[in-house]
């Protein structure tokens, strides 16, 4: 099961990406866990200075915006 | 080219719904009509070119950019990139973050921060629609000032030490050299398309509030009288500067909702300082962003912060009112 981290201080497109990650991968049939990630210090040391960002397997995939549906399924083939 | 939305504002408001234009609901719908239509095309439109130019622009750029400046310019630069940079509130942790531990001064990175809410291609729209290049241009002046030298002054009582332990260690630990940013490189295509989408993004969170500053705005235009401020704030008294101000911090908006609401307030006679220091008061000085920034400052810098910035909107509005005869 792929595992992904939403970094951002919780605001409302944080939210949004992560259930958007969660939306994306229904459709595809993929099992995913998605967890939020709102802690400061953790955020820096993935070393992201915008949010909302993606973190995908320990991978820091995406930074800056809700991701697009094409980039989401590009992460959970991969 | 703008009187088109006077004139769709007229037909509307005194042909379609047959209102009497002496009469004080015209008057105000009127108004409100105008300045909506006007101030939705004009945003679309903004909003569009600049995220055109600034699609290939990331915060890494601006922070390599900003790295190793001597300070005079730091401050200058960091105000600046915050006033073109878009940017959303609950970035502005990560951002400090990213700022600090690439060895930026706080000052700087502070700059930056300070300037960002004040001034956006949407404040500087919703200035020269309803009030004019020449204030326009005076606001986004005052804007980096109150950046650049509360920057300075944090700096000035070296900031880093209060900040938390982790933040202030990160600082300490920094390497400037191993920061770097590559700038994308975009088709015309890529630009349209990220364009269309802060066009989206931005248009979506702000319409409302330009419906509420508006409204507000049309509501004061219409049903308070010409002159009123003047009569009971108007004759500079010197404590009406620090009453707006402290009125302002509650009162949590952006730029785009207490814009109109200035216009209005101009044109009823409140001496223009006073005016000023309460829409930056509103727009700068808020709790939300203050609990934000507990997360990464001790308790004493944000009350050093939070002085700073009311010392600094209250001088802009003692000093505008007193040079207001000479620049409107």
């Amino acid at each position: 099961m792929k595992t992904f981290k939403v970094l951002g201080s919780g605001c409302s497109k944080c939210q949004k990406t992560a259930s958007f990650i969660e939306k994306v991968a229904a459709d595809m049939g993929v099992e995913v866990r998605v967890i939020k990630e709102t802690d400061p210090m953790v955020i820096m040391q993935y070393g992201v200075m915008s949010t909302p960002a993606v973190v995908a397997d320990e991978k820091l995939v995406h930074s800056g915006s809700i991701p697009l549906r094409g980039a989401i399924e590009g992460w959970l083939a991969a | 080219m703008l009187e088109i939305f006077t004139y769709l504002a007229d037909v509307l408001v005194y042909n379609l719904a047959g209102l009497d234009p002496s009469l004080k609901i015209a008057d105000a719908l009127h108004f409100f009509i105008e300045d909506t239509t006007k101030i939705f095309a004009l945003l679309l439109l903004m909003i569009y070119l600049i995220a055109l130019v600034r699609a290939s622009l990331r915060v890494e750029q601006i922070r390599q950019w900003l790295g190793g400046r001597n300070r005079g310019a730091g401050y200058l630069l960091g105000s600046f990139s915050g006033a073109v940079t878009p940017f959303c509130s609950c970035s502005s942790i990560p951002l400090f973050l990213g700022f600090t531990s690439a060895g930026i001064p706080i000052g700087i990175t502070m700059s930056f921060l300070l300037t960002s809410p004040l001034i956006n291609e949407v404040a500087v729209v919703l200035l020269g629609t309803l009030l004019g290049w020449k204030f326009t241009l005076l606001y986004i002046i005052v804007g980096m000032a109150v950046g650049i030298l509360g920057g300075a002054v944090l700096d000035l009582i070296r900031a880093e030490r209060l900040l938390q332990p982790f933040a202030a260690k990160a600082y300490l630990r920094a390497d400037q050299a191993g920061v770097t940013a590559e700038p994308l490189r975009l088709t015309l295509f890529e630009r349209h398309q990220f364009a269309l989408g802060e066009l989206r993004d931005i248009f979506t969170r702000v319409w409302k509030w330009v419906i509420i500053g508006v409204g507000l705005g049309a509501a004061l235009h219409g049903f308070v009288p010409e002159g009123w401020f003047e009569q009971h704030l108007g004759q500079g008294q010197w404590w009406s500067v620090p009453a707006a101000v402290v009125l302002g911090i509650p009162l949590y908006s952006n730029a785009t909702g207490v814009i109109p609401v200035m216009e209005s307030l101009i044109t009823k006679g409140l001496p223009i300082g006073t005016t000023l220091a309460f829409c930056m008061s509103t727009v700068a000085a808020s709790f939300p962003e203050f609990i934000l920034l507990k997360q990464v400052m001790q308790w004493r810098l944000l009350a050093v912060l939070f002085a700073l910035l009311l010392a600094a909107f209250t001088l802009v509005g003692w000093t505008f009112n007193l040079l207001a005869p000479f620049i409107l």
